[in-house]
C-alpha cells in the first residue's frame, strides 16, 4: 500500500495525476470509510493542516482541510465562538475534511442546522488533477453552482478537499441540560413532537431509547433559570437538571461517539421512523439526536444484518467505524443525477473505491 | 407535422401561447434592460406536462427557460430568442402540509408568502422571506436560492428545502433529497438549490417549517454619519448577540422611504440602523437590555424600540418600501446585490460614494448589513443619452470592487444574464470549468436556461430599464 503525504494543493493534484486510485485520509477517526481498498493509494491529508484566515467579526473561518477539529474548535473558543453543527470525534483526532466529506454533525445541529447549512466555500482537487475553488468567503453568497454544499457527505468520491470555509457563530454564554424520563416511547416521541414544533429554543434535543429525552438550553446566563422552569412546565415534569462542568463534560464525552462495541453507524430519518426502527433495533446502543433526524449507533453484529434491517425500514446508514465491505449501507441512493455530476468531476473514477 | 403542431399534442391552445401579443408578458423578468422573444410559451399543469415538454425541446434541441412569476432581478427568467419559455404559474397547489413533521409539499408555482399563511394556524412559518415573497413562487426561489432580511441567522432557501423532484434536461425525472434533515451520501439537492434553472426543472418541492419566534425586540436607531451606523453593526456583533436581522438604510433611501410610506423615521438621519432580536421571551429581554446598552455607546442620536407589534411593522415598513420608494426619486434605476466581508462594509460604502461622485450618478444604499449583502441603488435617467451605459459601467465597478474586498458578485439576486460576465472575477477558469462539465454532464446541449450564468455567448442588447410591473402597480417592492 502506498501512503503519500502532500502538503500543499499542488502536490495533491501532482498525485492525483500519478495515481490511478486514489483515497483522501484525514486522520482515520472514521476507519471504515478512509482504510483503502486495494489498488488505492493513500493521500495522507493531514500535511495540509492549519487556520488560513479568521476574523471572529466576520464569523467566517477558513482553514486547510487536514486541520484537525480540535485545533479549529480551541481558537474558535478563544473568541466565544464555535461551529454550529457540533461536529463529533474531535478528541478522537478528526480532521475539518474528514468532517465534511463524511458530512458529520453532533447533538448541536438541532439549534441552527447542520454541516451543510455551515459550508461556505471549498476548494478541492478534482479527479483530473485540477484545483477548484467554489462559494465563497463571506457568510452569503450566490454566485455560482454550489459545490460547498455538494461536497457534504461525498466521502472522498468527487474530490479531495484541500480547503474550506465555515460559518460561525457566538457560543451560548450559558448552558444547561434537562434529562426526562418517560414511562413509554409514545410518550416520549410526543413530548419531542410538541418542542420541536414550540417556539423553544433547544441547542440539543437528544432521544436516548427507551425514553428519555435529553434537552439542552443555551443563552444569557440570568435567562436560563426562566427558561428552565417553563421548559419543565412544558414537558409536564421536573427531570434532572444537569449544569457547569458536569453538563460541559457530558456532552464532551457524547461527541465521543463510543457508544458501546461493534460498528459505529449514523442512520439519516425522521421522526415518524423512530417507533418501527425502534421495534427492530433490539439491544444495539443508541441515541436520536436533532429531533429525531439523525441517529448514531453502535452494531455490534454483521453490518449485512444492519443493511438489510435499514432497507427494511427504507432508511440509509454509513458505517463510519469498524470493518466492513461497505460503508454505505441501507437503500440504494444512486441516481442519474448523481452518477453524472461524479463522472463530471471523477471521469477516471479515480476516487471509486472500485475500478470502472 | 411542424413542432409547434407537435407540441399541441400536449398542451391545448389556452396553454400554448405563440402569437406575438401572447408572447409580450414574457418577453422580460424585473431586469426590464433585457427582452427576448421565445417560439412559444406553454403553460403545463402536472409533472408530466413539464416531462413533455422537455422531452419535446431535448428531441428538437430546442432550448428552454423555467419562469416562476419572472421577479428575477438578474435576467434569470428572460427567454431565449426563438426557444420555449416553461410557465409554471399553474402548478400552484399546497400537496400537503404535515404540521407535526413540520413539513410543506408544494408544486414550483406556489407563491413564498402563501407557504407561511398555511402554516401560520399551527405556529410555523416559511423562514426564507424575500422581499418579493408577495408574488415570488418557490420554484423560482429555489433556483435562486433566496435570500431575504433573515439570513444570517437563518440562512437562505438552501438551508430550508429538504427535498425536490426534478426533471433532467433529458426528460428523466429524478427526487433528491428526502424529509430527512441528515444524508448519508453526497448532498445532490444542495447543488441543485441555486443552480439558476442549469440543471433541470424542479416540480415537486418538500419545504422545511419552523416555529415562529415568541417575540420580537426590534430597534431603530438615527445617526448622522453612515459610518457610525456601520460600527455600531461591528459592536452588536462584538456583543456575541446574534440579531434575526440588522439592516441600514443611507440619507436617499431614507428620504425616499419616508416620501413613499411616511414610516415616521427621522428624515434627517444621515444613516438608520434597524436591529432585531427574537425568540424566546425571557432571553430576548435580556438580551434586550445588551443590545440597547450597545446601540446607547454607538453614538445613536436617536434610538426608538418598538413597542407594539403595529410599531414593529411600522420600521420594517420603510425598510421593505424603500427599494421600491426609491424609484420616486428617480425614473430609472439598476440594483447591485455584491457582498462584502463585514467589516469592510465602511470601506465599501465610502468607495461607492467615490465611484457615485466620479460617474455624476447618485447611489442610494439599503442593505442587510448582517451579511454584509450591499444592495445599491444606481439612479439615472433612460432618456439621457448614454446614462443607462455609464449606470452599468458603475454598477460594474462595485461588483469588482467587493470581489477585490473579498466578497462576492451577488448575495441573493443570482447570476442570471446580468453579471455572466463578471464570474471571472470571481472564479479561475478551472473553477468555472468544472461547473461546466457538471452541467454538460447534465445537459450536453446545454438546453436548459442555455446563455445564463456562464461567460460568453452573446448577451441581447440593452432597453431601456425601469421597475417590474407589478412594482409600478405598487404590489410589491424590493430589498
Ligand atoms: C480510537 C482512535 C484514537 C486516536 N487517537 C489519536 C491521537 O491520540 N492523536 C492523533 O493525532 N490521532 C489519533 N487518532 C487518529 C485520528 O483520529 C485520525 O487522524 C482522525 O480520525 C482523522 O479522521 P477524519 O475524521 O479526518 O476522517 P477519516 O476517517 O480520515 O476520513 C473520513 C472520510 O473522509 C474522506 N476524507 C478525509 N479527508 C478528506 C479530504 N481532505 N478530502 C476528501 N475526502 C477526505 C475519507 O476518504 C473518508 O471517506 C486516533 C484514531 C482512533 C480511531
Ligand atoms: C421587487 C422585487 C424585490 C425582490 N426582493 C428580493 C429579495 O429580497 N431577496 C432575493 O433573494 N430576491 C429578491 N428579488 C428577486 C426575485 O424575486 C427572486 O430571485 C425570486 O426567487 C424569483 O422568483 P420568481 O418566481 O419570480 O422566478 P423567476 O424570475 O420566474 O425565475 C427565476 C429563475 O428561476 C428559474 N426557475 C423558475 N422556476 C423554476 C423551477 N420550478 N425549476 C427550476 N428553475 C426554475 C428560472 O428559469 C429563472 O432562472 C426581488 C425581485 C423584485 C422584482
Amino acid at each position: 500500500m502506498t501512503v503519500l503525504h502532500p502538503t500543499s494543493p499542488a502536490e495533491v493534484q501532482e498525485a492525483v495525476r500519478a495515481h490511478r486510485r486514489v483515497l483522501a485520509r484525514g486522520g482515520g477517526s472514521k476507519p471504515a470509510l478512509s482504510t483503502p481498498a486495494e489498488g488505492q493509494t493513500v493521500l495522507e491529508m493531514k500535511g495540509l493542516s492549519g487556520v488560513v484566515e479568521y476574523d471572529p467579526g466576520e464569523y467566517v473561518l477558513v482553514a486547510k482541510a487536514g486541520t484537525p477539529l480540535a485545533q479549529v474548535e480551541e481558537l474558535l473558543a478563544q473568541h466565544g465562538q464555535y461551529l454550529p453543527f457540533d461536529p463529533p470525534l474531535a478528541e478522537q483526532g478528526a480532521t475539518l475534511g474528514g468532517t465534511v466529506a463524511a458530512g458529520l454533525s453532533g447533538p448541536m445541529r438541532q439549534r441552527y442546522g447542520g454541516v451543510r447549512d455551515f459550508i461556505l466555500g471549498v476548494q478541492f482537487v478534482d479527479g483530473e488533477g485540477q484545483l477548484v475553488r467554489a462559494g465563497g468567503k463571506v457568510v452569503k453568497n450566490a454566485a455560482g453552482f454550489d459545490l460547498p454544499k455538494l461536497m457534504v457527505g461525498s466521502l472522498g468520491r468527487l474530490g479531495l478537499l484541500t480547503e474550506l470555509a465555515f460559518k460561525v457563530f457566538p457560543y451560548p454564554k450559558a448552558t444547561a441540560t434537562l434529562q426526562v424520563a418517560f414511562p413509554r416511547l409514545e410518550e416520549a416521541l410526543e413530548a419531542l413532537y410538541r418542542l420541536a414544533g414550540s417556539p423553544i429554543e433547544l441547542y440539543a434535543l437528544d432521544l436516548v431509547p427507551p425514553a428519555t429525552l435529553t434537552l439542552r438550553l443555551g443563552g444569557l446566563p440570568e435567562a436560563l433559570p426562566a427558561r428552565l422552569e417553563r421548559l419543565r412546565a412544558f414537558v409536564g415534569r421536573a427531570g434532572d437538571l444537569l449544569e457547569g462542568e458536569a453538563e460541559a463534560q457530558y456532552w464532551r464525552n457524547l461527541k465521543r461517539l463510543e457508544l458501546g462495541e461493534g460498528h459505529l453507524v449514523k442512520v439519516a430519518l425522521t421522526p415518524r421512523q423512530i417507533p418501527a426502527l425502534e421495534q427492530a433495533l433490539g439491544s444495539a446502543p443508541r441515541r436520536y439526536m436533532s429531533a429525531g433526524h439523525l441517529l448514531y449507533l453502535a452494531w455490534n453484529h454483521e453490518p449485512a444484518r444492519l443493511d438489510a434491517l435499514l432497507r427494511l425500514q427504507n432508511l440509509s446508514g454509513l458505517v463510519l467505524k469498524g470493518p466492513t465491505h461497505q460503508a454505505r449501507i441501507g437503500i440504494d441512493l444512486e441516481h442519474t443525477f448523481g452518477r453524472r455530476v461524479a463522472a463530471a468531476l471523477d471521469p477516471q473514477g479515480r476516487f471509486s473505491p472500485t475500478p470502472p | 407535422m411542424t413542432l409547434l403542431e407537435e407540441l399541441g399534442r400536449f398542451f391545448p391552445p389556452g396553454r400554448l401561447l405563440h402569437k406575438p401579443g401572447e408572447l409580450v408578458p414574457y418577453e422580460s423578468d424585473a431586469l426590464t434592460a433585457f427582452r427576448a422573444r421565445p417560439l412559444a410559451v406553454v403553460l403545463p399543469e402536472s409533472h408530466e406536462e413539464v416531462v413533455q415538454a422537455v422531452r419535446w425541446c431535448a428531441r428538437h434541441r430546442i432550448p428552454y427557460v423555467a419562469r416562476g412569476s419572472g421577479t428575477s432581478l438578474s435576467g434569470g427568467s428572460l427567454p431565449i430568442d426563438g426557444g420555449l419559455l416553461i410557465g409554471l404559474n399553474r402548478m400552484n397547489k399546497l400537496l400537503r402540509l404535515d404540521p407535526q413533521e413540520r413539513i410543506a409539499v408544494v408544486e414550483p408555482g406556489f407563491i413564498n408568502l402563501q407557504v407561511s399563511n398555511a402554516a401560520a394556524p399551527y405556529g410555523l412559518y416559511y423562514a426564507p422571506d424575500p422581499s418579493s415573497q408577495p408574488v415570488s413562487t418557490i420554484g423560482g426561489n429555489l433556483a435562486f436560492n433566496s435570500g431575504g432580511a433573515h439570513c444570517l441567522k437563518y440562512g437562505m432557501t438552501s438551508n430550508h428545502v429538504l427535498g425536490a423532484k426534478v426533471v433532467l434536461p433529458d426528460g428523466e425525472t429524478v427526487v433528491l433529497g428526502s424529509e430527512s434533515l441528515e444524508n448519508t451520501g453526497p448532498d445532490w439537492l444542495g447543488l441543485f438549490v441555486g443552480s439558476e434553472g442549469l440543471l433541470g426543472i424542479a416540480t415537486e418541492i418538500t419545504l422545511r417549517l419552523l416555529p415562529k419566534p415568541e417575540t420580537y425586540h426590534t430597534v431603530l436607531a438615527a445617526y448622522d454619519a453612515l459610518e457610525k451606523a456601520g460600527e455600531a453593526v461591528a459592536a452588536v456583533v462584538a456583543s456575541g448577540l446574534l440579531p434575526g436581522a440588522m439592516e441600514i438604510m443611507d440619507s436617499l433611501a431614507i428620504e425616499a422611504a419616508e416620501a413613499a410610506v411616511r414610516a415616521g423615521y427621522p428624515r434627517e438621519a444621515r444613516a438608520l440602523l434597524i436591529v432585531e432580536l427574537e425568540g424566546e421571551a425571557p432571553q430576548v429581554e435580556a438580551e434586550a437590555r445588551y443590545l440597547d446598552e450597545v446601540i446607547r455607546r454607538s453614538g445613536a442620536y436617536e434610538v426608538r424600540v418598538a413597542q407594539s407589534a403595529e410599531e414593529r411593522l411600522k420600521i420594517w415598513k420603510g425598510r421593505k418600501a424603500a427599494f421600491s420608494a426609491v424609484g420616486r426619486l428617480s425614473p430609472d434605476y439598476i440594483v447591485q446585490d455584491g457582498v462584502v466581508p463585514r467589516s469592510r462594509l465602511g470601506q465599501a460604502l465610502s468607495e461607492i460614494e467615490r465611484l457615485s461622485a466620479r460617474y455624476g450618478l447618485r447611489v442610494a444604499n439599503v442593505f442587510h448589513a448582517g451579511d454584509g449583502n450591499l444592495h445599491p441603488l444606481i439612479l439615472y435617467n433612460g432618456r439621457v443619452p448614454g446614462e443607462l451605459e455609464r449606470a452599468e459601467e458603475l454598477a460594474g465597478e462595485i461588483l469588482r470592487l467587493c470581489v477585490a474586498l473579498g466578497g462576492s458578485i451577488t448575495g441573493e439576486h443570482g447570476v442570471g444574464m446580468e453579471k455572466k460576465a463578471y464570474m471571472p472575477e470571481m472564479f479561475s477558469e478551472a473553477d468555472l470549468e468544472a461547473m461546466r462539465r457538471i452541467r454538460r454532464a447534465l445537459d450536453p446541449f446545454e438546453l436548459s436556461n442555455r446563455g445564463k450564468m456562464f461567460p460568453g455567448g452573446e448577451a441581447p442588447a440593452l432597453h431601456q430599464a425601469g421597475p417590474h410591473p407589478l412594482e409600478r402597480a405598487g404590489i410589491i417592492s424590493r430589498e
